[in-house]
């Protein structure tokens, strides 16, 4: 198959992973037990009422009308209304989209970067001490979920040393014009930290392991050995040779570190009062505004499938060996 | 195998079952042999028999009953007492013993983990061999099928799923296990694939063994050692899981759990002042994962020789 081929067959794969994911979506919100129209409609809401407000949100229309109704809003890019918030999902979301992808993209950033050297380090000193401890380390934080990190950070760095705001986004008042502006200023850095923190320490024990084991796989090779036997300094083979050809690999868990840390982000906004898309979600759920709940899941799902097929296109097209299958 | 190729068909049947139970026996000892030498796996056994003997024994191990209020001496209610010899570690915002509720709260880990990550290993175990086994449409279509669940993103899926069908401890173990299933499906397929092309497989098929002897007699116990590792690591993201939808506020509310433990002491501003209701709880969750990962990482070794020391 040439690549070409293989890039045509992985789209229409994509396009049915979204027709599937949006289906499940509407199955789940719609027709599982306990449905919106019971759920959302106050008790002690006259009949016309309750009719009128059916009506307003498309829900008086049989259930394939919905689906198909539904699928063109959300191919349309029309998020539906906030039930909480009387507005379009949209309003709602721009924002706290933004504050998330800038929060867990850092994380992720981070995680990935530092898990790939500490890897490449841990994998060259194998057998010794330090990689023991290096992975030991690694599983300890791999085992504390995001909650148990950000609180034990809020107990040292916020209540006990006072060098970290506890929560929010940017000091209280502040208000900025440009959209670069929001971001780009002290208050904001100042807040991100603890929160950046958090999901670095967690997210980066995936790449960390992986990267370490595709290490020891180019460290037995042959190539390896001649390197160190044409007398090149350890530290260059370590990170021109054997890191770089290791990198491979980490591809392929890009996609599952980014899904880990887009649900993580649920946990990570509410220990630290972020607004974003995740303490959003969240809250939605808990007030029963699903057209909320329910795009904020679009928008989480759609990253991850997204991601997933950047992942792989890169992959054929960083590694020439790859066959399409 | 050279022998067998050539046996008739019920000295074949004989030769498999015992095969299939030395390749077990070969497994269990080997891993009894790495375990001696190992440090950090021996820690996580130690560590994983004193939360399941914990969990079993809760009842007669906690002092007081998880709900009971207690009073002070002169009558009011034990607010936020520092730990003492009466509460080892304190009490909560509501004068409960936290040192009882934590006791009480290994059950639902120990519970929630084993059992959602076998139910997990399970389906994703039989995915993964008749996926690779029969390939064609059936492969892709289960494959796809683990495309989409690898393209929910875990905690708000799950979230949404407790919440519509009843934040009970049932519900919240098989919404775990509907997608934890999705690892093992993956890895026990391609070992499969790669299983499927050894000549043990095409003897039994030329003897006419049926195809789901060759896939749960044959190539079943090939898996096992991958399989294992994986509910491992299936144990260890349940019990994370589990305590993070109960820290969200979505658990379960009629039992005690160590997340919904941490989501009442951090609602209720505890980290600022009560050590004793905060930490206790997020130090089991830790200790109780780890311990599995610990466990899996020597499972790991055996699984994939070639990354023993």
């Amino acid at each position: 198959m040439s690549l070409k081929k293989y890039v045509v067959r992985r789209i229409g794969q994509l396009i049915v992973t979204y027709w599937a994911f949006l289906t499940l979506l509407f199955v789940v919100f719609r027709l599982a037990p306990g449905d919106p129209t019971s759920m959302y409609l106050q008790e002690g809401l006259s009949a016309e009422e309750r009719e009128a407000i059916l009506a307003r949100h498309g829900l008086d229309q049989p259930l394939h009308v919905q689906y198909v109704e539904y699928m063109a809003q959300y191919l349309t890019g029309d998020l539906g209304q906030s039930f909480r918030h009387g507005v379009p999902v949209w309003d709602v979301l721009v924002v706290r989209f933004f504050n998330t992808i800038i929060l867990m993209g850092l994380a992720f950033a981070i995680a990935y970067l530092i898990g790939v050297s500490v890897g490449a380090f841990i994998g060259w000193v194998r057998g010794t001490r330090k990689e023991k401890t290096g992975i030991v380390v690694t599983l300890i934080a791999r085992s504390s979920p995001e909650f148990w990190i950000g609180i034990l950070l809020l107990m040292v760095f916020t209540f006990y040393l006072g060098w970290f705001p506890s929560g929010g986004i940017r000091p209280p008042g502040t208000e900025y014009e440009t959209f670069l502006g929001r971001y780009l200023n002290w208050g904001v850095a100042y807040h991100l930290v603890l929160p950046v923190l958090t999901g670095v320490i967690y997210y980066m024990a995936t790449p960390t392991l992986l990267m370490r084991s595709s290490m020891i796989n180019v460290l037995n090779s042959d190539f390896i050995q001649i390197k160190k036997a044409e007398g090149i300094p350890e530290y260059i083979i370590l990170y021109k040779h054997a890191a770089r050809n290791s990198i491979l690999p980490m591809t392929t868990v890009v996609a599952l570190v980014v899904g880990m840390s887009i649900g993580g982000s649920l946990v990570i906004e509410t220990v630290f009062s972020w607004p974003g898309m995740g303490r959003e979600m969240v809250e939605s759920v808990t007030y029963n505004d699903y057209p909320l709940a329910q795009a904020i899941f679009f928008l989480m799902g759609s990253l991850v499938i997204w991601m997933n097929f950047v992942a792989d296109l890169a992959y054929v097209y960083l590694d020439p060996r790859v066959r399409y299958d | 195998m050279s022998v067998k190729d050539h046996l008739p068909a019920n000295v074949e049947s004989k030769l498999t079952s015992s095969r299939a139970l030395s390749q077990i026996k070969d497994g269990v000892s080997t891993a009894y042999e790495l375990y001696r030498s190992d440090r950090l796996g021996q820690f996580g056994i130690v560590v994983l028999a004193a939360f399941v003997f914990i969990a079993v024994f809760a009842p007669i191990l906690a002092p007081y009953s998880p709900g009971a209020r207690h009073r002070r001496d002169d009558g009011s209610l034990a607010r936020l007492d520092a730990p003492s010899t009466d509460h080892l570690l304190g009490t909560t915002h509501h004068g409960q013993d936290v040192f009882s509720q934590l006791i009480v709260s290994a059950r639902v880990s120990v519970f929630v983990g084993f059992l959602a990550a076998f139910i997990a290993v399970f389906i994703g175990t039989n995915i993964g061999l008749i996926s690779a086994y029969y390939g064609g449409w059936i492969d892709d279509i289960l494959m796809r099928i683990v495309d989409i669940a690898y393209g929910l993103p875990f905690l708000p899926f799950v979230i949404v799923l407790v919440f519509i069908f009843g934040a009970n401890i049932v519900n919240i173990m098989l919404v775990i296990a509907a997608i934890l299933w999705r690892d093992s499906a993956r890895v026990v397929r391609s070992e499969v694939l790669s299983q499927k092309q050894r000549p043990y497989v095409e003897s039994a098929r030329a003897i006419g063994a049926s195809d789901f002897r060759i896939l749960y007699r044959h190539v079943f116990p090939n898996v096992l050692p991958l399989t294992v590792l994986y509910m491992a690591f299936a144990v260890a993201y349940a019990i994370m899981y589990e305590a993070s939808i109960a820290f969200l506020g979505f658990g379960d509310p009629n039992v005690y759990s160590w997340g919904r433990m941490m989501y009442q002491a951090y609602t209720h501003g505890a980290i600022r002042e009560a050590w004793w209701w905060v930490l206790p709880a997020g130090v089991c969750i830790m200790l109780l994962v780890s311990s599995v990962f610990f466990i899996g990482r020597t499972l790991e070794e055996i699984t994939n020789p070639e990354i023993r020391h």
